[in-house]
């Protein structure tokens, strides 16, 4: 089963929420940070880190003596990534998407690919637990092929917990598509609510059964818990303001070993994603 | 034109809250709120729409059933999995390439733009803001960034404004680039936990990638005083100074809750200190 951990607005306890699912469960578990652009789940699990591979996109390469300047690869760009001058070929590779279709469809032969890093996935042990994340190289836009990149060491024969990056666009559909079911952290306040709503519309296009967690309970209004009922929405988890919990957090300290009475609540919550979606042990 | 953008790396460290206040300290300013997936910050400001407008992004392959003959080549050649066996395009996985469109020997494909959202010039009290909402799970957050910031800029010549002041996106990707790229100066609004520091690390590394100063504010600086003195540290070796430090307090929250900025709801030492920090920050653009 795959779980995503998303959440709309950043800063809700996304990374909280996975971590500790993940350590409550502590066997037979993978837990993919896809949070490529600030990956924060390694500083609470602490995992060894065994294999560290570069994730590259393919983006292409003009051999001059072939090439006849015919503009034919700027012509089927889609990014503008190729310009074509009287005799000279331009790659711009920060705009290239690696879709292949300039070396595919060059009449000359003229263009072969080369990769392009633009980042990172380390793989690592914490105990039982397999971890798996990218981190994004600085300055790097493009997301989306980072996160496919870690995504493909998912073991369905195990239970899979997606850390997600914040918002609605590409990087999140990306991490979450294909997930069991989502489990949307907010906080009880205006921006929480609003940004929980679009993040519910993402799952709900996705088609992806959703339950709630609310962190910071107990602060803020009642917006959500209204909000939920309307829509009725599942509240599966409320975890309370509490300044002991944002302090063990601060120090990188997961949940449920700051406080140990926490695990057999969040193997509640993994029991109760499993009765959400019908699947079985 | 001075252009202020304010960042975090991580996402929930206040960012809104301080443009919020800015919002109300600062005189003769365009708002802009590049946070086009998860906008917030229309919350605090009360906006009255002036003017909606259409944003078109990228584009989408269309497979006329009547004309292709399934030979697969489309299947075959798409890198993003975007076409099924049945020859349907998965409209989210499609990353709008034509590779697919061009290769078709049938002609059965269609490159279709995609509506991939609206942006929005409104009227606030405080002063005019562009904002804008990225349709559902669409691409091109970055060029609706850009798009954004590009009309702000348009607004403030027009009213002869010379300040234009950004809400910013999480992260370090296509839109914090979008946000960042030819900014006067990034504000980093951080929090004293690792995993804002290590964030934050990552957002500074961005700006000097960039070529943008970076200046840091240290949110909710009591949380852990300890880490707040390592930020003040690091930040010193990286070259970008932490020019405030603000206390938590859940007057803050409290002030959302009512839909005001900070600043104008309460007096205490959070509104003294953003009021602070805007002084600061006004002498370095």
């Amino acid at each position: 089963m795959i779980i995503s951990v998303a959440s709309g607005k950043g800063g809700t306890g996304k990374t909280l929420v996975a971590t500790s699912l993940a350590l409550a469960l502590g066997k037979n578990v993978q837990l993919l940070d896809c949070d490529v652009e600030e990956p924060n789940a390694h500083i609470f699990i602490k995992p060894i880190i065994e294999i560290s591979e570069p994730a590259s996109i393919p983006v292409p390469q003009v051999d001059k003596s072939k090439c006849t300047f015919c503009g034919k690869c700027k012509e089927v760009c889609a990014f503008h990534a190729i310009a074509v001058l009287a005799e000279h070929v331009l790659v711009f590779p920060e705009l290239c998407h690696g879709c292949g279709a300039c070396s595919y469809l060059c009449p000359e032969d003229a263009i072969s690919e080369t990769d392009r890093r633009i980042g990172v996935v380390e793989r690592g042990k914490s105990g039982d637990i397999d971890f798996i994340h990218g981190r994004l190289n600085v300055g790097e836009a493009m997301a989306p092929p980072l996160i496919r990149a870690v995504k493909k060491h998912i073991d369905r024969k195990r239970t899979v917990i997606i850390d997600v990056p914040p918002g609605t666009s590409c990087p999140v559909v990306e991490s979450i598509e294909g997930s069991d079911f989502c489990v949307l952290v907010t906080e009880p306040t205006p921006f929480g609510l609003n940004d929980l709503t679009l993040a519910v519309e993402v799952v709900r296009k996705l088609g992806i059964p959703f339950g709630i967690v609310i962190n910071r309970d107990g602060f803020g209004d009642n917006e959500t818990e209204e909000f939920c009922k309307t829509n009725d929405i599942p509240i599966l988890m409320r975890i309370p303001l509490d300044t002991e919990i944002a302090r063990k957090y601060s120090r990188g300290i997961p949940l449920v070993q700051a406080m140990p009475r926490w695990k057999p609540k969040f193997k509640k919550l993994f029991d109760d994603i499993k009765e959400q979606t019908g699947a079985r042990a | 034109m001075k252009e202020l953008v304010v960042l975090s790396g991580k996402g929930g460290t206040g960012k809104t809250t301080i443009v919020g206040s800015f919002a109300a300290l600062a005189k003769n300013k365009v708002l802009t709120d590049c946070d086009v997936d998860a906008a917030d910050l229309h919350l605090l400001l009360q906006p009255k729409t002036v003017s909606t407008n259409e944003f078109w992004g990228g584009k989408t392959a269309v497979i006329d059933t009547k004309r292709c003959t399934r030979c697969g080549l489309c299947i075959d050649i798409c890198r993003f999995g975007a076409i099924s066996d049945e020859y349907a395009v998965d409209p989210i996985s499609c990353e709008g390439c034509g590779f697919c469109y061009n290769v078709c020997p049938s002609d059965a494909i269609e490159m279709k733009d995609n509506l991939a959202g609206q942006w929005f010039i409104s009227d606030t009290k405080y002063g005019p803001l562009v904002h804008a909402r990225l349709g559902i799970a669409q691409e091109n957050s970055g060029k609706l960034v850009a798009t954004v910031r590009q009309k702000a800029r348009e607004l403030a010549q027009d009213k002869k404004i010379d300040l234009i002041i950004s809400d910013g996106p999480p992260g370090i990707g296509c839109p914090v680039i979008s946000s960042l790229s030819g900014s006067t100066l990034a504000l980093l609004v951080t929090e004293p936990t690792l995993s804002g520091m290590h964030d934050l690390e990552r957002v500074i590394g961005t700006c000097q990638h960039f070529g943008v100063p970076a200046a840091v504010c240290i949110n909710k600086y009591d949380i852990n005083e300890e880490n707040t003195r390592e930020i003040e540290n690091n930040c010193e070796r990286l070259g970008a100074k932490v020019i405030s430090k603000i206390p938590f307090d859940n007057v803050v929250t409290e002030a959302l809750v009512h839909g005001v900025p900070v600043v104008e709801y309460s007096k205490g030492k959070v509104s003294k200190e953003i009021t602070k920090l805007w002084k600061i920050t006004l002498k370095k653009l």
